[in-house]
């Protein structure tokens, strides 16, 4: 059987996103576009690492390519990809009623929570290279966690003003539940003969080899060092987007350098350490420019 | 008589805070209204609410109390200040005897009052262990956004609101309202007592009697299992936490697919238990049948089969990644793994895991020959202990460290006695863990665990009352354990120098405290062990355990008790006169000795002295013991007979003497001044 609940056939990849996008639209969240940079998770797009900051409200919606070099498997495991999407919601104020929000969501896509078993599961967030906590849950679906639901306290060491609620989709996963497969390469990508193995595989497969075997160790330690220097000179201009931006590629290049397996752990939280004080001296710069 | 009912809403709380929640929310209630004689209160919990019901007095009467304030003579300051603390007037005042008092009046109050006085502070106090704020700038903190507060005294509402200056703290204000299951029920219901807001619950498929709800599960589960003609390992634990995360517990059984039925029975073990809480299957036989059972907590309207497929795949997701590990880690032999090990740090100043991985290798093969192992098999298992820190298996299940060696060492091929010791080195980690028994095990696991302490006491990295970050004390309880259960014979000092730290005394104290910790704990008589250890501490503890014990024994006898006491008495006899003229030590003079009752003391001391020490050289501590004892009738005789104190001072300091014999003929077992009683 399907897992979806209609009778028709359950959305494809595109389909889910479409939908989410109309479901976040019609809550009033900005549908925006993916960030341009390489980034590890949609938090580090700057629509919501710095507009949770401060007291404007604020509401958006995206999908973000996530990359995680470490997680690449060179295309053979049935759910790793060190390059996959997910779906990011921000409202700031956390709305009073985000958790049936969400869970109408969920009915969007075809999962109905009287049909299958949902649960809000302790999940205590933390990203210490942003400097960012937030107590919420995994959301799981019959045992299956499908997505992550953050009441954001602290954000480049800053506690919040109005605290924001952040949910987090992982779409890789949540599509293969919907349609009932058990590799992500088999997904219908757009419900008409298109599968997400035609799109990705072979990207999948080069990215892995660059990102553990050709990736130019020396020169992303340097890239590390320029983008880093980048931040601080550009935020002695009080420009705080464009340094945000370096502090983004800092650290993706962090994460290439780990999946090189070049960085020993004791240097491994000083590299934390140095994004971290790049994402907090970002924050610091965009507060002071929006109480201008 | 009045009812009170207290409930708190809010979106999901965490599994493991909602008992202690609820439980702090009965006590901190009962304090705050302890005028009111709170009594029979009951603690409820479930994933959206922790509420309580009391019963306690309808009001406060009227009562009066005295303050007493400064002295008359004290300064104006001083009775000011107490004036102002209670907003009196010196009118009020009486003065009685030296000082000024003020009778005050406490005005009675009713219930309602003064349970509406307490909330809004309990509440905006409440201990949760890690709390949020949300919605708004509220600086109103909750375990997760707060939602609802229903408070009922006998039916009628109690009214109060969480306002704070500034701060509206969300609107939240008592009602009578609460709500049913998240899914299964619509709407609010108005709430007029304990019993029927349980009952109205209940139709509303909340069971909000945690108990209720273990019940439930542990019944379904056991149900499912029977069905299949299998059965459920007593899991107690897994039970509460199950029963925590639903309120409405509906158990569901799913199928594991054949395909994964030959992995290692742990490695199924942490994806059920630990990542998805699913209760394992056993067939009669004790063998894993290909079935798990789990509870839901929705009564779902296809009767729970989307639940189950959904389920099902979740495993088989988690599985297949472990067959993944499984299949790619066994291709590397374990042996070729130590090098890398080298790149894993161990900590900033202690090297890497390949150093450690050395000084474990030495120092398991210098404790290999003292508990029967055969040497070269023990620095075989240590080289190879920390190998699986490489394999996929334990990057993805830390929890698995140890026991995937053992596997992946029987795989190599390596001597079952040294992949057992890859497995069980790591024990015991905690106080149901039992403890490694086979000998090249007992060889690695307490070189692991001395080279740790040793190590880290090296650097300084002591344990702090606060913390132990290290996990020290765990280690030297695994150290202790082992030696204990094994009646290990070993001398620590020379294997702790060998470890490395050259001074071992510190080490052994903190040994031989974390034993007395250990001893107090089974309930053994802690100033025994002192009065031991008084002595000097015997790093061979199963020499020490058994002096202790021997000399519990002795204790737990009459002879003992009363030699005991009389011993006391000498020595207290010994140390105030020891202050005047002492010290008292020398040969005794027999031809001082006039009375018969000194003169069988010291033919009895003549006899015992050399047979204790005996006994004690020959580790006979049992006899030592009755040897001392058959001290006690001639001491009681020469008390009931003999004045030490004689006036002639020659006759005095003899029998000083004699006690000071006494007192180091005692001494040779423990030191008794340090037996309480």
């Amino acid at each position: 059987m399907t897992l979806a609940d209609s009778q028709t056939k359950p959305p494809s990849f595109q389909e889910l996103i479409l939908r989410l996008h109309n479901f976040w639209a019609a809550q009033g969240c900005v549908i925006l576009q993916p960030y341009d940079v390489e980034m590890g998770a949609g938090t580090f797009h700057p629509a919501t690492t710095l507009r949770a900051l401060g007291s404007k409200p604020w509401k958006a919606a995206y999908v973000q390519p996530s990359r995680r070099p470490s997680d690449g498997r060179y295309g053979e495991n049935p759910n790793r990809l060190q390059h996959y999407y997910q779906y990011q919601v921000i409202m700031k104020p956390s709305p009073a009623d985000a958790q049936k929000l969400l869970l109408d969501s969920y009915r969007a896509i075809g999962l109905d929570p009287l049909l299958h078993d949902f649960r809000f599961v302790e999940d205590d967030w933390e990203s210490p290279t942003l400097g960012a906590w937030g107590l919420g849950w995994e959301v799981w679906c019959d045992g299956m966690e499908v997505g992550q639901f953050t009441y954001f306290q602290q954000v480049g060491g800053i506690a919040t003003v109005l605290p924001s609620f952040e949910m987090t989709y992982g779409l890789e996963r949540l599509a293969m539940y919907v349609q009932n497969v058990e590799r992500v390469y088999d997904l219908d990508f757009n419900g008409q003969g298109v599968t997400y193995g035609d799109v990705f595989l072979r990207a999948e497969r080069e990215y892995s080899a660059h990102n553990f075997e050709h990736a130019n160790t020396a020169m992303l330690m340097q890239h590390f060092a320029d983008a880093e220097g980048e931040c601080a000179s550009l935020l002695s201009h009080n420009l705080a987007l464009p340094a945000y931006d370096q502090c983004i590629k800092a650290s993706h290049l962090f994460n290439l350098l780990d999946a090189r397996g070049v960085i020993s752990v004791t240097e491994r939280a000083a590299y934390i350490g140095r994004v971290r004080t790049l994402a907090k001296s970002c924050c610091e710069a965009w507060l002071a420019g929006e109480s201008v | 008589m009045a009812e009170f009912f207290l409930e708190l809403f809010s979106e999901e709380i965490p599994a493991r805070m909602q008992a202690k929640g609820a439980d702090d929310l009965a006590r901190l209630f009962s304090e705050a209204v302890a005028a009111l004689k709170p009594r029979n209160v009951a603690s409820f919990y479930g994933t959206r609410r922790i509420a309580i019901s009391v019963e306690l007095d309808a009001s406060v009467p009227e009562s009066r109390i005295s303050e007493r304030g400064p002295r008359a003579s004290a300064p104006e300051q001083a009775l000011a200040g107490f004036l102002r603390k209670h907003g009196a007037t010196k009118e009020q005042l009486t003065q009685e005897g030296d000082f000024w008092v003020l009778d005050r009046v406490v005005p009675g109050a009713s219930a309602a009052e003064l349970i509406a006085r307490a909330m809004p502070g309990l509440i905006r106090k409440f201990p949760w262990p890690k709390s949020m704020r949300w919605g708004s700038t509220s600086p109103f903190t909750w375990v997760r956004p707060l939602r609802r507060i229903t408070a009922i005294l006998d039916g009628e509402v109690v009214n109060f609101d969480l306002r704070d200056g500034d701060d509206a703290a969300h609107g939240l204000h008592s009602s009578n309202i609460s709500e049913g299951h998240r899914f299964l029920s619509h709407g609010h219901f108005t709430v007029t007592s304990v019993a029927q807001w349980k009952e109205e619950l209940r139709s509303r498929h909340v069971i909000v009697d945690a108990t209720e709800r273990r019940a439930l599960v542990e019944t379904g589960v056991n149900a499912l299992a029977a069905e299949q003609g299998c059965t459920i390992a007593d899991d107690p634990g897994l039970l509460d936490e199950v029963a925590g995360l639903v309120e409405w517990p509906v158990c569901l059984l799913g199928r594991i697919d054949d395909a994964y039925m030959d992995l290692p029975a742990e490695v199924m073990q942490v994806s059920m238990r630990v990542n998805q809480r699913y209760f394992a299957l056993r067939n009669k036989d004790g063998s894993a049948a290909p079935f798990f059972a789990f509870a839901a907590n929705i009564a779902a309207k296809d009767g729970g089969a989307a639940i189950i497929a959904g389920n099902e795949r979740v495993l088989r997701a988690r599985f297949a990644d472990a067959r993944h590990f499984w299949d790619l880690d066994r291709q590397t032999p374990l042996a070729d793994r130590v090098e890398a090990l080298n790149k894993i740090t161990f900590h900033a100043k202690l090297g890497s895991q390949g150093e450690r991985v050395r000084r474990i290798e030495q120092l398991a093969n210098k404790i290999a020959p003292l508990v029967g192992a055969e040497p070269d098999l023990a620095s075989r298992a240590a080289f190879l202990a920390k190998a699986d820190l490489t394999t996929g298996m334990v990057g993805e299940f830390p929890e698995l460290q140890g026991v995937m060696g053992g596997y992946y060492a029987r795989h190599d091929g390596e001597n079952p006695a040294v992949a057992a010791a890859v497995r069980d080195h790591y024990l015991p980690k905690g106080a149901g863990d039992s403890v490694p028994t086979a000998p090249v095990s007992i060889a690695v696991a307490l070189a692991d665990k001395l080279d740790i302490l040793a190590a880290f006491f090296a650097i300084g990295e002591k344990p702090t009352g606060s913390g132990d970050p290290f996990a020290l004390r765990r280690a030297a309880l695994g150290v202790i354990r082992i030696i204990r259960e094994n009646r290990l014979r070993l001398q620590l000092g020379p294997l702790i120098r060998e470890a490395g730290l050259a001074d071992a005394s510190e080490l052994l104290d903190f040994l031989a405290e974390r034993l007395r910790v250990q001893l107090r704990t089974e309930g053994a008589r802690h100033d025994v062990l002192a009065a031991v250890l008084g002595l000097g501490l015997d790093d061979d503890l199963v020499r020490l355990l058994a002096r202790t014990e021997a000399v519990t024994a002795l204790l737990g006898t009459e002879d003992g008790a009363n030699l005991l006491a009389a011993a006391k008495r000498a020595a207290n006899i010994l140390r105030i006169e020891e202050k005047k003229d002492g010290p008292h030590a020398g040969t005794v003079n027999p031809d001082l000795l006039m009375l018969a009752e000194e003169q069988s003391l010291i033919l009895c001391l003549d006899k015992a002295e050399p047979a204790v020490r005996d006994a004690l050289s020959r580790e006979k501590f049992v006899l030592a013991m009755t040897e001392l004892a058959s001290l006690r009738a001639p001491l009681d005789d020469f008390f009931a007979s003999v004045t030490v104190n004689d006036e002639r001072p020659d006759l005095r300091h003899n029998r000083l003497r004699l006690l000071a014999r006494v007192r180091a003929a005692m001494n040779l077992a423990a030191d008794f001044s340090k037996i309480d009683g």
